[in-house]
């Protein structure tokens, strides 16, 4: 057309386009800026690996460079998934071997990664940068030998939370001497003990390492003489943070830390040696983030250590740090953006004593004394409505509220009711609530507060609540922009699902497990919705051996343009038009 | 479906989820769903499901539940609704209560395993005393259907003592298996089959006395509370009081670590006889080959018995008291603990100081006693084969 801008130009607006939705948006506006996206288009995330089939991404987007992809679903996190259910990034890794020769990122979660994968990414893209790997599994050190070794402009490793078979510390010798180009290396969740003398002179020689997150096998004593060779480095995660109490040990240390005037995150701090956290003290000022969530470190010398970080904008601590913690923390930290507090004794019996002082009171001080806190995940054993209703007034621009009270079912401890007006005060305060994590006891009345308030909410996760299928019914018909629901224990059985199917083609995926749907509903799911995969999980058997009423033990729905997957293991079937002459 | 189009739109005449059974989607005001938005989202309704819909409010209007109700207008008028035109066929609900009623036979059997399920109740209520006292599965509770799915949901989350007793309530499959029963055992698993994570550090450290009174210790749930598995064992693995000033012996300590774990727990997977799905299983949290074998009992105890009920057919009112797996280590049970060690050897489990066994064992097995003499214990090279290649 005569009219229209030459591509190129157009190419060059849509280069400062770089949401996905943003994207998608200009896709939509007419076939050529469809085309001229397409080509243009540099990174991609899928939330779910199996919405799409590889090849119809590539095809589709022919120039990528950097690739996210996610696998199992949020519960596989809290063992709700047996191992073999799937998340196989080998398949997209060998597509794109062929289609993407210039890829450059690849950031993966909750996907099985294995050594020959890894192997393969580190072959097939030479000029591959970044490896990000956020709770896979499937791999082991030697994975890591041969990225190490062939990727000779890598510049990020991350190995966040996965699960790899630490064989032996000897793959970091990998890295061959001309490489310089790190600037991030985190190993934290590896077991064994590297090769000190390979990570030192690796350090040394990468100039530009920004970020270092050590494993537990490293010991305090050996800390400064990394920290000394990168004194540019704004995130590191130590070791263990403990050695025999020796002052030249301490002053080392301290000299080393001091040295370091770029730190704004900490983290590691495995089996604390209190004496030891006053080496920390001259770089508290300039910490924005503090992960304190391995150490058992007692409530006083958190308070010290707290007191001093008056930047802190991100705080994760063990329950240890009790209410009195948290009030130190809101009178300190007015930067506090986002608290996580988990437990340290999470199993510990009911009617004991507990360890620690943390109650619904900790919080409570921290949303009086942290104008921009909003985001928040909270592991308690008491909680009340009118502590909810206060944090809501005080945080209307909380974005992500994940509160767990323990016990599940655990009412109000002062009135002995249900959490419902407590909640319903959070999602009517805050307007911009994007996440939310329930818990305590709850009836249909929360989630009739959810579906008429919650209109950001993105991402809702449900356990032992509600009553009936009302509760499901308020979610998944008022809730617009809901993308994913995750729901396990909970009396939630087939009406509301049915009759919101719809609704499951706008969202991204759905989890129910221990509920009360039935194998028929589930079928007639997966024969009415071809665009969506209805996959029952059920360790029992097939679940066409039980009667069409009998309730399946996990349900997972996700919309999808690739159909039923074919890497499913034996305990999970999904339902569709043929499912009825598989099973048989 | 007639009149579906193929483009994806939601089709208008998509059919009733019930025929004229919307009432359930009253709102608080009483004002039911606008019709058109009733008809984009529903979708017809096959007699199995009407079943259980019928099935669950049934439940809901037995006795006493009906005051554990919450003060929920709709649900309750709903409810009400039902339970009047159970007696009085009106027109609305014509429709799928015809389709209960006429399966005569069938509406016995709900009314039965209704009735089956409530002596259940009362009489694992003495065997276990923990049904509806755990804490869980409280008092508090105000919802029925709940508490019915607390049965089974404790069917289902196999590292739950407590409940075990009343594991034998798998309320429909009795029955109905009898026609259709595929017993599950027959899926031979090759042990390397697909295993399931569970918190086993949970049914380690919380002692659940069988007749626990209410809210006592609680029953371990399986992934709650939802803490990623390297964050458990903070509180057993480093002491909960402030550590010694000594403590040199930590990277020896993380470096032992040799099976899949986050410098945290030690997860080594387990697998038996005779159950497709394997687990996992947290050694840091046990010192002790005994403490070892009964979790691995409370783990496994509830999974073979419902291998065993689900190709049992008509035994709905047998349901003796599960036994548990005793003698894995002296191979006087049914069953004997064995592992691989890190050479890729077959060891019987119990040889070695625990601490040894600890720090060589990658997996473990349950085999059967009976089986013991045919397989060759030590080295096993074929077996570590096959065991990498499920990788």
């Amino acid at each position: 057309m005569a009219y229209s801008f030459p591509e190129e130009v157009l190419e060059h607006v849509f280069s400062f386009i770089h949401s996905d939705k943003d994207r998608n948006a200009v896709s939509l506006v007419c076939k050529s800026w469809y085309e001229i996206e397409r080509w243009c288009r540099r990174e991609i995330f899928v939330g779910n690996c199996y919405a799409v089939s590889p090849r119809i991404a590539v095809r589709r987007f022919p120039e990528v460079r950097s690739v996210s992809l996610k696998g199992k679903p949020h519960f596989a996190d809290f063992n709700l998934v047996p191992e073999g259910w799937g998340g196989y990034v080998y398949p997209w890794i060998s597509v794109m071997a062929e289609a993407y020769p210039w890829l450059e990122e690849l950031r993966l979660k909750r996907m099985v990664v294995t050594d020959e994968t890894l192997e393969l990414i580190s072959r097939s893209f030479k000029n591959f940068r970044v490896l990000v790997l956020s709770s896979c599994d499937g791999f082991t050190t030697d994975g890591l030998a041969a990225i190490a070794a062939n990727c000779m402009n890598l510049r990020e490793l991350d190995l966040r939370e996965s699960e790899v078979d630490d064989l032996s510390g000897h793959w970091l010798s990998h890295f061959p001497e001309p490489c310089t180009s790190l600037v991030s290396l985190s190993i934290a969740c590896l077991g064994s003990e590297v090769s000190f003398s390979a990570l030192e002179r690796l350090v040394g020689r990468c100039t530009n390492l920004k970020t270092l997150r050590l494993n537990r096998a490293m010991p305090l004593d050996k800390l400064p003489n990394l920290l000394r060779r990168a004194p540019q480095l704004v995130d590191l995660g130590t070791g263990a943070y403990s050695a025999e109490l020796r002052p030249e040990v301490y002053s080392k240390l301290a000299g080393a830390f001091a040295g370091c005037k770029e730190l704004k995150s900490l983290s590691g701090f495995w089996d604390v040696v209190p004496a030891y956290l006053p080496a920390l003290y001259s770089v508290c000022s300039g910490l924005t983030s503090l992960n304190l969530s391995y150490s058992i470190i007692q409530s006083p010398d958190l308070i010290k250590l707290v007191s001093q970080c008056q930047n802190l904008q991100r705080l994760w601590v063990l329950d240890h740090i009790e209410d009195s913690g948290l009030h130190a923390l809101a009178a300190s930290c007015k930067d506090l953006q986002e608290l996580r507090v988990f437990p340290s004794d999470p199993n510990h019996p009911f009617d004991m004593e507990p360890n620690v002082t943390l109650t619904e009171q900790g919080l409570v001080s921290v949303s009086e004394g942290c104008p921009k806190l909003h985001s928040v995940l909270y592991f308690c054993r008491r909680m009340s409505n009118a502590a909810l209703f206060t944090i809501a007034r005080n945080c209307p621009k909380m974005t992500r509220f994940r509160l767990c009270i323990i016990e599940p079912r655990e009412p109000d401890y002062l009135t002995r009711q249900p959490f419902d007006a407590g909640f319903g005060a959070i999602v009517e305060h805050c307007k911009d609530l994007r996440r939310l994590s329930l818990s305590g006891l709850l009836t249909d009345r929360v989630f009739e507060y959810i579906g008429t308030h919650a209109k950001k909410l993105e991402m809702l996760s449900v356990a032992f609540a509600g009553d009936s299928d009302l509760g499901l019914h308020y979610v998944l018909s008022g809730c617009k922009s809901l993308r994913k629901l995750e729901i396990r224990d909970c009396p939630f059985g087939d009406k509301a699902l049915l009759a919101n199917a719809a609704k499951l083609e706008t969202m991204r995926s759905l989890w129910m497990s221990s509920c009360s749907v039935s194998f028929g509903a589930c079928k007639l799911l997966g024969q009415k919705m071809p665009r969506l995969n209805v996959e029952v999980m059920d360790e029992r058997g097939p679940p066409d051996s039980r009667p069409d009423n009998s309730p399946v033990e996990t349900l997972y729905v996700y919309r999808t343009v690739s159909g039923p997957r074919f890497d499913m293991p034996d305990f999970v079937w999904t339902m569709d038009e043929d499912s009825a002459l598989r099973l048989s | 479906m007639e009149g579906c189009s193929r483009n994806g739109d939601i089709c208008p005449q998509l059919l009733d989820l019930i025929p004229n059974g919307r009432e359930w989607i009253v709102r608080r005001d009483g004002g039911s769903l606008g019709a058109s938005e009733e008809k984009k989202l529903e979708l017809r309704l096959g007699p199995p499901v009407e079943d259980w819909f019928i099935k669950e409010n049934s439940k809901n209007n037995s006795r006493d539940r009906d005051e554990s109700l919450l003060s929920f207008r709709c649900f309750s008028s709903m409810a009400s609704r039902i339970h009047n035109s159970n007696n009085n066929t009106s027109g609305a609900k014509r429709g799928f209560l015809d389709t209960v009623e006429t399966k005569g036979g069938e509406e016995t059997w709900l009314i039965n395993s209704n009735g089956n399920q409530n002596h259940k109740l009362s009489s694992s209520d003495k065997l276990a005393g923990a049904v509806f006292s755990s804490p869980w599965c409280s008092g508090t509770l105000n919802s029925p259907s709940s508490s019915a799915y607390q049965m089974k949901t404790q069917q289902q989350q196999q590292p739950n003592p407590s409940f075990l007793q009343c594991l034998s309530i798998p309320q429909t499959l009795p029955v109905i298996a009898k026609e259709s029963s595929q017993p599950c055992s027959n899926k031979v698993g090759d042990l390397q089959n697909p295993e399931k994570k569970t918190c086993c550090t949970a049914s380690a450290n919380t002692a659940v006395p069988n007749s626990s009174q209410k809210r006592t210790a609680p029953a371990p749930v399986v992934g709650w509370p939802p803490i990623r598995s390297f964050r458990k064992n903070l509180a057993s693995s480093s002491s909960s009081k402030p550590a010694p000033e000594l403590q040199s012996v930590v990277p020896t300590e993380a470096a032992s670590g040799k099976s899949e774990s986050c410098g945290k727990g030690l997860f080594v997977k387990i697998n038996m006889d005779g159950v497709p799905i394997g687990r996992k299983v947290d050694l840091k949290a046990y010192n002790s080959y005994e403490k070892l074998s009964s979790a691995v009992d409370e783990l496994f105890r509830g999974l073979l018995a419902a291998q065993r009920d689900s190709s049992a057919a008509g035994n709905q009112n047998k349901k003796e008291e599960v036994t548990g797996i005793t003698g894995l280590l002296d191979g006087s049970g049914e069953y004997t603990l064995v592992y691989e060690d890190n050479e890729g050897d077959r060891m019987l489990a119990g040889d070695v100081p625990w601490h040894m066994f600890v720090s060589t064992v990658k997996r473990l097995r349950l085999l059967k006693s009976s089986e013991l003499p045919a397989l060759r214990l030590g080295s096993n090279k074929q077996e570590k084969a096959s065991v990498d290649s499920v990788k």
